[in-house]
């Protein structure tokens, strides 16, 4: 299929390009002609009812029509695929530069968020939902991208940790900065829980025994009602306190000890700092344990697991530590969720959430923090500008995986740093570097 | 034990159909190596597009039910094979040779878009059908419990073991199915003998999907009701079918099918219908740990 | 009676109907390089792997002793801990490196588990205790030392998989090295060298018996290698050992000859002649 028309062929390669995009009109003409042409609806009385919308599929067979040359005249407008492309060494310096400050530049912005946008409650909320996502990300980043164990049930950890902080707060009482170390530790141990049966499982079976873990949690959360309250959730989820200090209009407030006015949004900055300190405290013990003998086995069993057998490194032990740290990880992002919503329910649970915080990963680049939380970013503040097309949000989030994958299958950020060096760190390229293969 | 009859009945029925969709998902599996998440989808639009086509059909006036069951087969297996084609073609062929996680995600992203189109497309209500194949036989009859086999159960087994064998017959008799089972052992080499891989490959995307769209045809007539979400479920059994089976193996995903629809409905039945899809899901992980090869798969050697 | 380091004794391995090594047994000497040889598919490989604990034997011993005495059996053993604990380090037929780490990082992976108990399994490292500092700038010198020893000390940044071949070849080994290893296996470490750095592979491995005093028990079809520095030389064809003795004895034994040129004992001498030896 790679008939790629030299320049001199011109006409022919117009011939091409309309006779590709005839095609595929074709092609999508005969997909959607069903699909799109006709619609289907129960009808009052409970019988099937349809009726035609041929405006809808024309247009949609004119735009594949259209995106079909468009593409293709972009394609050769680009040139071959996988043609490399000679940077000029003053913009790669530039490009370095840049690279360098991005990720101090974006910690000082994140700290300054809450001064910038202190009265745009949306802002601090969007703020408050991408941290979220940094944090997840870099926790589930610990598994894939350090230790190349394929896991697609991620969430699990995130629902048992939001879970464990729910249950515990409103049956017992306890305050957020007890249960929240205990919610940590509650989703490492369904981490190594899960971790022990699958040691011996490889890529794609451990994707999907991962999978079928998350599903098993989600819907014995939904049916273990007595417990967890089923499909209707945990409510009236108690809100973090500043170590004891309540932050609500009343005498005992956090505002009226400190003798200043009580606003709601006084929580809501604190719930972003609070996110912002758990994501960075993921961050930091993160890059300390990849200088850590443990950190450096991750990574040496996602490059070659018999030649770690061979150096003496017990795989097993190795691949349930880094299950449990990102689980634990998993597991304070639960907790925190759970005490911002105020509510929680196996709705917030599902196997799309697994996706979203494993593309994030796989698109920042496996094993890059600063490409993670670029990701998160990008990923989430996408998906925001589709917040009143609400049925579109996942076909556009499916099509963007699919599209993103194509155009960089190893991520934004393709290369590995190394953990340790005599004269000078050179960045590893990604081709070299493995991904995993359990 | 007529109650346990029954639900053999019933078991196998449904077996049936999560075989035909494993089937796909262990051809994709022994020839690109992955898994097509999109697959469980490519079931659900199989589904929609017989619904839809019979609706049609209905409304210009057909009233023999044999044809119109053959025009509603050949119909949605001609486009859902298409379906199956285009994935394959947008999704999985650029990322070949690519990294194993970006197909991966690549497939999850395709699951998506399959799931949401068709809800975008025809709306998220559950779109029921009225019973298309009536009557039934009674098998047995004791103290006021009745065993019965329905037409559509008939036409369900039927249908799935003439699709087999000619599935069979295309796999082990025909160019294409030689072709199929060099590229499964080394597509390097099958290339340099003049085996058109990517042709081969899509080959076997169609045909999977063909076969899936069989199975969303069966759903639809044996359960009277598609819906946009139902393709995610069904995908993640009928692959832990072929898993089970052995994956690689085409008898074995048929004999998983069958299994996992056997141990879903005795579940519902004896235990506890809530925990069905739990069981299925645990049958999954317990065979991925103690049997990771299947029942009829190869056993994998580790080279050092 | 010779000090052996390494006892094999009746070993057997079965792959399904296929005997792969059969009643093998042999020794390797202390402080000496032992040489397995023989044609493709004499089962040398499966000797190495059961040695190491990739492969559980189907019947027989393989006992390691240490200098100290301390005893080990090694088919009881899980493959990591025979690395760990009896100290056998080994290298693959087909380089295994981690190629996305430098090759600095090969060498202190290759500390792992004294790392591991230097930084208080995690913990003491994750506070930056002196104590694991101290142990990471030992472990830095010792992987230093070794990269110095197989001239990579200039590419220690380097990603193991952008260098060339051999020195891939070296590294390996001096990443087995790194594990202070009793017993260093190396499965055909010159398969793919040339004759320069063949040479220097002898070089390396004779350095590492004479200095570190570590026994080598090698697999190798490079002859000029084999003869050069092996002490002693072990046979097999058909997962049988065939012959056993010092290179020399070994190179003139009929049933090595027939066995690697494929024929019959009674045919030998014919060939020989034929061929004018």
């Amino acid at each position: 299929m790679t008939t790629i028309p030299t320049p001199a062929s011109r006409a022919p390669a117009a011939a091409f390009i309309f006779k590709k995009a005839l095609i595929s009109a074709l092609v999508a003409l005969v997909l959607f002609s069903l699909m799109i042409g006709i619609r289907t609806e129960a009808g009052p009385s409970g019988q099937l009812i349809y009726w035609t919308r041929f405006g809808d599929l024309a247009a949609m067979v004119g735009i594949v029509f259209g995106g079909s040359i468009v593409v293709e005249l972009l394609r050769q407008w680009w040139g071959p695929v996988g043609t490399v492309r000679i940077v000029p060494p003053q913009m790669q310096s530039a490009l370095a530069v840049a690279g360098r400050l991005v990720a101090p530049l974006l910690l000082i912005f994140a700290f300054l968020v809450p001064v910038i946008f202190y009265d745009q409650r949306y802002i601090l909320d969007l703020g408050i939902l991408v941290l979220t996502y940094v944090m997840l990300g870099w926790g589930l980043n610990v598994v894939v991208g350090l230790a190349g164990l394929l896991d697609l049930g991620y969430v699990a950890f995130y629902a048992v940790g939001a879970y464990s902080y729910a249950l515990l707060a409103t049956n017992f009482g306890w305050s957020f900065w007890v249960c929240l170390p205990l919610a940590g530790i509650l989703a490492a141990f369904w981490g190594v829980l899960l971790g022990f049966p699958v040691l011996r499982l490889r890529g794609d079976y451990l994707a999907i025994v991962t999978l079928a873990f998350g599903e098993i949690i989600r819907l014995v959360i939904i049916n273990w009602q007595s417990l967890t309250g089923g499909p209707n959730g945990v409510s009236g989820i108690p809100r973090p306190t500043l170590f004891g200090i309540p932050l609500t209009p009343g005498p005992n407030g956090l505002a009226a000890k400190l003798g200043i006015e009580f606003s709601p949004t006084h929580r809501i900055v604190f719930l972003f700092y609070l996110i912002l300190a758990l994501a960075l405290l993921t961050n930091w013990v993160t890059i300390r344990l990849r200088r850590l003998p443990i950190g450096r086995a991750w990574e040496a069993l996602r490059e070659d697991e018999v030649a770690c057998r061979a150096l003496g490194i017990n795989i097993t032990t190795t691949k349930l530590t880094a299950f449990a740290t990102g689980a634990m990880f998993g597991g304070f992002a639960g907790a925190f969720f759970a005490t911002r919503q105020g509510f929680i329910s196996p709705e917030s649970f599902t196997f799309q959430e697994s996706a979203l915080v494993l593309a994030i990963v796989v698109l920042g680049g496996m094993g890059s923090q600063l490409g993670v939380a670029l990701a998160a970013l990008t990923m989430i503040g996408g998906f925001e500008l589709f917040r009143g097309l609400e049925q579109y949000r996942m076909l556009v989030f499916g099509l963007a995986m699919v599209l993103l994958m194509i155009w960089r299958p190893r991520g934004l950020i393709g290369h590995r740093a190394p953990t340790v060096f005599l004269r000078h760190a050179q960045t590893i390229s990604s081709d070299l570097v493995k991904e995993g293969h359990g | 034990m007529d109650y346990f009859a029954q639900q053999v009945i019933n078991g196998v029925v449904l077996g049936s159909i999560y075989g035909l969709i494993a089937i796909g998902y262990t051809m994709v599996y022994g020839i690109v190596g992955m898994i097509n998440f999109a697959h469980g989808d490519i079931f659900m639009i199989g589904g929609f597009i017989a619904l839809i086509s019979f609706l049609i059909l209905v409304s210009l006036g057909l009233t023999f039910v044999p044809v119109i069951l053959l025009i509603v087969l050949l119909v949605s297996m001609a486009i859902t094979a298409l379906y199956g084609w285009t994935v394959e073609r947008i999704a999985y062929r650029p990322l070949r040779h690519s990294f194993r996680l970006a197909p991966m995600l690549s497939a999850i992203g395709m699951s998506f878009v399959l799931s949401n189109y068709s809800q975008v497309a025809q709306g998220a209500r559950v779109k029921p059908v009225p019973p298309i194949i009536t009557g039934g036989y009674t098998l047995l009859d004791s103290n006021g419990f009745v065993v019965r086999l329905s037409n559509v159960q008939i036409v369900v087994v039927i249908t799935t073991i003439v699709l087999l064998a000619i599935f069979t017959w295309l796999v082990s008799r025909t160019r294409l199915g030689r072709d199929m089972r060099a590229c499964e052992q080394d597509q390097t080499m099958a290339a340099l003998l003049g085996v058109d891989v990517d042709r081969t490959i899509s080959m076997t995307f169609v045909i999977g999907a063909a076969l899936a769209a069989v199975a969303g045809m069966m759903y639809l007539l044996y359960y009277g009701l598609v819906d946009f979400y139902m393709g995610f479920v069904a995908g993640i059994k009928a692959f832990t079918a072929a898993v089970l089976g052995g994956i690689g193996s085409l008898p074995g995903a048929m004999l998983g099918g069958l299994l996992i629809g056997l141990i879903e409905t005795l579940w519902s039945a004896y235990f506890s219908v809530e925990y069905k899809d739990v069981a299925a899901f645990s049958i999954l992980i317990i065979v991925l740990i103690f049997l990771p090869t299947g029942l009829l798969g190869r056993p994998e050697v580790e080279k050092v | 009676m010779s000090d052996d380091i390494l006892k094999v004794d009746h070993l057997t391995m079965r792959f399904g109907g296929i005997v792969a090594v059969n009643d093998l047994s042999f020794g390797a000497e202390r402080r000496q390089i032992t040489a397995l040889i023989g044609p493709n598919g004499a089962g040398k490989t499966t000797v190495f792997n059961c040695v190491t604990g990739f492969y559980k034997p189907t019947s027989g011993a393989i006992r390691l002793a240490h200098d100290n005495g301390a005893q080990f059996r090694l088919e009881t053993l899980k493959d990591f801990r025979i690395s760990k604990l009896a100290k056998v380090a080994r290298t693959f037929q087909n380089i295994r490196l981690f190629p996305g780490m430098t090759a600095l990082e090969n060498l202190m992976v290759a500390q792992h588990n004294a790392l591991m108990l230097a930084s208080g399994l995690t913990f003491l490292g994750l506070i930056g205790a002196p104590s694991w500092r101290t142990a990471e700038k030992r472990a830095i010198d010792l992987a230093k030392f070794w990269l110095d020893r197989i001239g990579l000390l200039d590419r220690a940044d380097d990603a193991a998989g952008n260098l060339p071949y051999g020195d891939q070849r070296r590294l390996e080994i001096a990443r087995a090295m790194c594990t202070e290893p009793a017993l260093l296996c190396l499965d055909e470490p010159a398969a793919g060298l040339n004759a320069r750095e063949s040479a220097a592979l002898s070089d390396l491995l004779l350095s590492i018996r004479a200095d570190q005093g570590t026994s080598i028990l090698l697999i190798e079809h490079d002859m000029s290698v084999v003869m050069e520095i092996s002490d002693r030389i072990v046979v097999m064809d058909y997962g049988v050992k065939i012959a056993e003795g010092k290179p020399k004895d070994v190179r003139d034994d009929p049933k090595v000859i027939a066995a690697y040129l494929g024929v019959e004992d009674e045919e030998v001498a014919a060939v020989e002649q034929e061929l004018g030896l």
